[in-house]
């Protein structure tokens, strides 16, 4: 790692400038990454990290700056001639054929003839073994892509890449995806990878990951470098302060207080996931006001479909929500709604947001029915233009426009008109699931303060996250979930990362 | 799927989008080329495009009649197109107009013919019974769709051959009652008539004054009727529940992300249901007025007649939105008016009109070609400047 820095370079962008309309997302930014290190490109949603890398792999063209590949001017023009030189990216949204064969997938476009016209997939497969054991990216290459973990999609993905002769590899959000453990073999395949003379850079928002990877980090923060550290000179703090801009605070600090009654009661559980398998067998837990109960559990150990029977989006087999005393099992969610529960969806553009609607029309996606917001069956806009400046402000939702669309708005300020929406509600129990999936710290700090402000007004919050950090950081219970049970509740005070861990992977409670 | 739901990444991380084209101008550009693919047509089949095209002008414009006479073909469109695209906005593809349309017919011809009650009243009627019965018709698809899942597509087609024999059968039945001896209904009574000044303009005081106002002599020989007034008014009404109403504010969730409309509370299967009724009472009454207005009666069918299907296109052409429908339905109605005229002046044959507005069809729907162009054409104008 060290040595790295003595390679050549490889990637210059000099005064990179690029233009959408008036906004500029790209201000005179200038990078150099040399041959065989991993260089880090930083900043928060919408910095104008990933529009910097589209415009190095041709997607996009710079307004202005130059860009030199092994010191020689190139214009790249399209992503063919990135690959030309060299250059690969791996999308945060992977781009493979679900019924095709990993080795399919890898090959398609440049595909292994016996004679021309006549495809070899014994050759194909061949060259993806030796591939992958020469970066140590295990896959199979018969295994069909809708079969294989995300993990392993990425891997596809990478191998795609190299296939294609990539010596320089853009990973953008490699880790958004990925459970811990899949985060921790891809840091090895990055360092097998640089082992072998490539060289990495990968846009990320997450500190730990950077600490545990990058060799260089280029800070980016609203559209401009704020400078390029070596890393192992920093400290997180450091490169958190020099993302946001200001010093951010990473433990959330939250008096004691007691529990008052019961808000959400969950009755042997039972619920069926999409493919008709029992995922959720026979759950029981309550939340109380004035806590946050943290639901922990790797990924895909009925999370969701639990959080789906509760609020009414999944019909349960058989057991009973109680939510304020009123039985909301089964019932549709404008009942669950109206019981005083209020969610956070994991998903939040698939089910929290109407992506073509305005931030206006989103902040009214419960109430739309109810006064205000529509009186005798016509929409009051003069109400909701009201309201929504009123949750825009308070919330600090930008850009603080009502009337824009909400699926142009970034990832963390999307967030906040859920939160915005759901908090205005009033609610007596706050599910909130993944909330701070995919956020950068800033944004992350915000969610964590929404929430204990919930708890320390005495209302309840259901904090569903594969952050076991996040978990322990916020809850004051934690519930680990494992193949549809729940195999323990303790108090948060005193669990630790270890025995969570081992109850995550069905270990039990003591 | 939009470019945006592509590509989110860029979208995001940017803030803006790119650079919008707007969709009038994409719509424009997909009707010239249109035309332009339709001159080619005719130049290869040896026939002056040129000419073609000015027989179509002056086939619509050149006389009062003529004007008329498009307005009468475009309304029955309008409505269809109305039709489609409110179901669209819910994110459901009403291919059903067609029979909408026919059940809207046959009860017109029906209660026009059967029903004895006074002028204003007997339109209310027909119109009121056209609509209900072809909600029915669209609703049943919706219902169908959100009970039991059968894609709106399968079930509409189907129920639009039920609605061609059924309006046969319904011929046929009359026929025999009535000892008739062409498969036709009667004529409906002149209480049910929606002609502009339909008794007047043949009497002896209509003669008269017609014969000394030679410009509205002309559009009164035409069956001009109230049929274009209502289907303005539909535009505004279908434009304004959408927009302004609780109700459109729901289908339109629906429509955008059925899934976030569910979790925020919407009854996304009533809303399947609601917006397919609406849609058929929209097709219903272009059905009505089609047969109030200009036709009188219905006949036995070979084939459904593609004021539906057509209206269809004239959605896609005016990309769903109420006002665009107004304005491609006139166009629709200028090339299939305008365009039956080429055959007497120039021999050419009419189904070159088919080809040009096929072509225009194929355009709007490839709005990627077409912004490929654009943007082509943007980065020449701006290595000129």
């Amino acid at each position: 790692m060290s040595d790295a820095n003595a390679g050549d370079v490889v990637v210059e962008m000099l005064g990179i400038t690029k233009k959408f309309g008036t906004f500029v997302a790209n201000d005179q930014i200038d990078l150099t990454v040399r041959k065989g290190e991993v260089h880090a490109l930083l900043g928060e949603n919408g910095a104008g990290k990933t529009t910097l890398m589209n415009q190095l792999y041709g997607l996009y063209q710079p307004t202005a700056g130059e860009i030199r590949v092994k010191g020689q001017r190139v214009h790249i023009t399209a992503s063919s001639v990135a690959i030309a030189h060299g250059i690969g990216m791996v999308h945060q949204h992977f781009m493979l054929v679900q019924p095709f064969t990993v080795a399919e997938n890898i090959i398609l476009g440049q595909e292994t003839c016996s004679v021309p016209g006549v495809l070899d997939l014994g050759r194909a497969e061949r060259m993806v073994t030796e591939l992958s054991e020469r970066y140590g990216l295990t896959v199979s290459p018969r295994a069909m892509i809708r079969d294989i973990t995300v993990g392993m999609q990425q891997r596809v993905e990478i191998l795609k890449a190299l296939y294609r002769g990539a010596e320089i590899l853009i990973l953008d959000e490699p880790t958004a995806v990925l459970t811990p453990q899949e985060v921790e073999d891809l840091v090895g395949i990055i360092r097998n990878l640089t082992t072998e003379g490539k060289t990495v850079i990968i846009i990320t928002h997450k500190l730990k990951e950077i600490k545990a990877v990058a060799d260089k980090c280029t800070i980016i923060r609203r559209g401009k470098r704020v400078g390029t550290v070596n890393v192992k000179d920093v400290s997180e703090h450091e490169l958190a302060a020099m993302m946001v801009g200001r010093e951010v605070s990473f433990n959330v600090t939250k008096p004691e207080q007691v529990c008052g009654d019961c808000v959400l009661q969950v009755k042997d559980l039972v619920v069926k996931d999409n493919r008709g398998l029992t995922a959720v067998k026979g759950v029981s837990f309550s939340v109380n006001r004035g806590e946050i109960l943290g639901l922990a559990g790797v990924d895909g150990n009925g999370q969701r479909e639990l959080v789906e029977a509760i609020t009414g989006l999944r019909h349960a087999e058989s057991g009973s929500v109680i939510a304020g005393g009123i039985d909301v099992t089964n019932r549709p969610p404008r009942e669950v709604l109206d019981a005083g529960i209020a969610y956070i969806p994991e998903d939040r553009q698939k089910r929290g947001l109407v992506l073509d609607y305005s931030v206006a029309e989103n902040f009214i996606l419960e109430n739309y029915a109810k006064k205000p917001f529509s009186l005798r069956g016509l929409l009051n806009r003069e109400a909701i233009r009201k309201y929504a400046k009123d949750l825009i402000a308070r919330f600090d939702v930008r850009p603080p426009d009502e009337k824009h669309k909400a699926g142009s708005l970034s990832g963390g300020n999307q967030q906040k008109v859920i939160i915005a929406r759901e908090v205005s509600n009033d609610p007596d129990l706050l599910i909130a699931s993944q909330p701070t999936r995919g956020l950068d710290v800033g944004a992350i700090e915000y969610v964590h303060q929404s929430l204990v402000e919930q708890r320390n007004r005495n209302k309840a919050v259901l904090l569903i996250s594969l952050e076991l950090d996040e978990i322990m950081d916020l809850s004051d219970r934690i519930a680990v979930i494992y193949e549809g049970r729940i195999v323990g509740v303790i108090p948060a005070k005193g669990a630790d990362e270890k025995s969570l861990g081992l109850m995550m992977a069905g270990g039990g409670a003591q | 799927m939009s470019n945006a739901t592509q590509n989110p990444v860029d979208i995001q991380d940017v803030g803006v989008s790119r650079r919008a084209i707007n969709p009038l101008a994409l719509t424009l550009l997909s009707i010239l080329f249109g035309l332009v693919i339709g001159a080619i047509v005719l130049a290869l089949a040896g026939y002056d495009p040129f000419a073609a095209y000015w027989v179509i002008l002056q086939g619509t414009f050149s006389r009062p009649k003529y004007i008329a006479y498009t307005i009468v073909y475009a309304t029955p469109l309008i409505l269809t197109a109305l039709s489609v695209s409110f179901a669209f906005k819910t994110g459901l593809f009403n291919i059903g107009a067609e029979g909408q349309f026919m059940i809207g017919t046959v009860a017109a011809a029906v209660l026009g013919y059967y029903v004895d009650l006074p002028p204003v009243l007997h339109v209310l009627l027909c119109l009121l019974a056209g609509m209900i019965a072809a909600a029915a018709w669209g609703g049943l698809a919706g219902y169908l769709k959100a009970r039991f899942g059968v894609h709106e597509v399968i079930s509409t087609i189907m129920l639009n051959w039920i609605a061609l024999y059924l309006n046969n059968y319904v011929v046929h039945v009359i026929k025999d009652a009535l000892h008739l001896t062409n498969p036709t209904t009667p004529v409906i009574r002149s209480s049910a008539r929606i002609e502009f000044f339909a008794i007047w303009k043949d009497s002896a005081a209509g003669q008269a004054w017609r014969a000394v106002h030679p410009f509205w002599d002309d559009v009164l020989r035409t069956p001009l009727n109230l049929g274009i007034v209502l289907a303005l008014l539909a535009a505004v009404v279908v434009w304004y529940i959408l927009k302004r109403t609780t109700l459109g504010y729901q289908l339109r969730a629906v429509g955008y992300n059925r899934f976030a409309a569910e979790y925020g509370g919407i009854n996304v299967k009533r809303g399947m249901f609601i917006s397919m009724a609406i849609g058929g009472a929209l097709a219903g009454m272009a059905g009505v007025c089609h047969v109030l207005g200009w036709t009188r009666y219905i006949a036995d069918l070979a084939a459904s007649e593609g004021w539906g299907f057509n209206g269809l296109a004239v959605a896609l052409i005016g990309s769903s939105n109420p006002f665009g429908c107004i304005l491609a339905g006139l166009l629709f109605g200028m090339l299939s008016y305008g365009g039956s005229k080429i055959q007497s002046s120039l021999g050419a044959p009419t189904e070159i009109i088919n080809i040009v507005i096929g072509a225009i069809v194929f355009f709007v729907a490839m709005p990627k070609v077409i912004r490929l162009l654009i943007t082509r054409l943007r980065r020449e104008d701006r290595h000129v400047r």
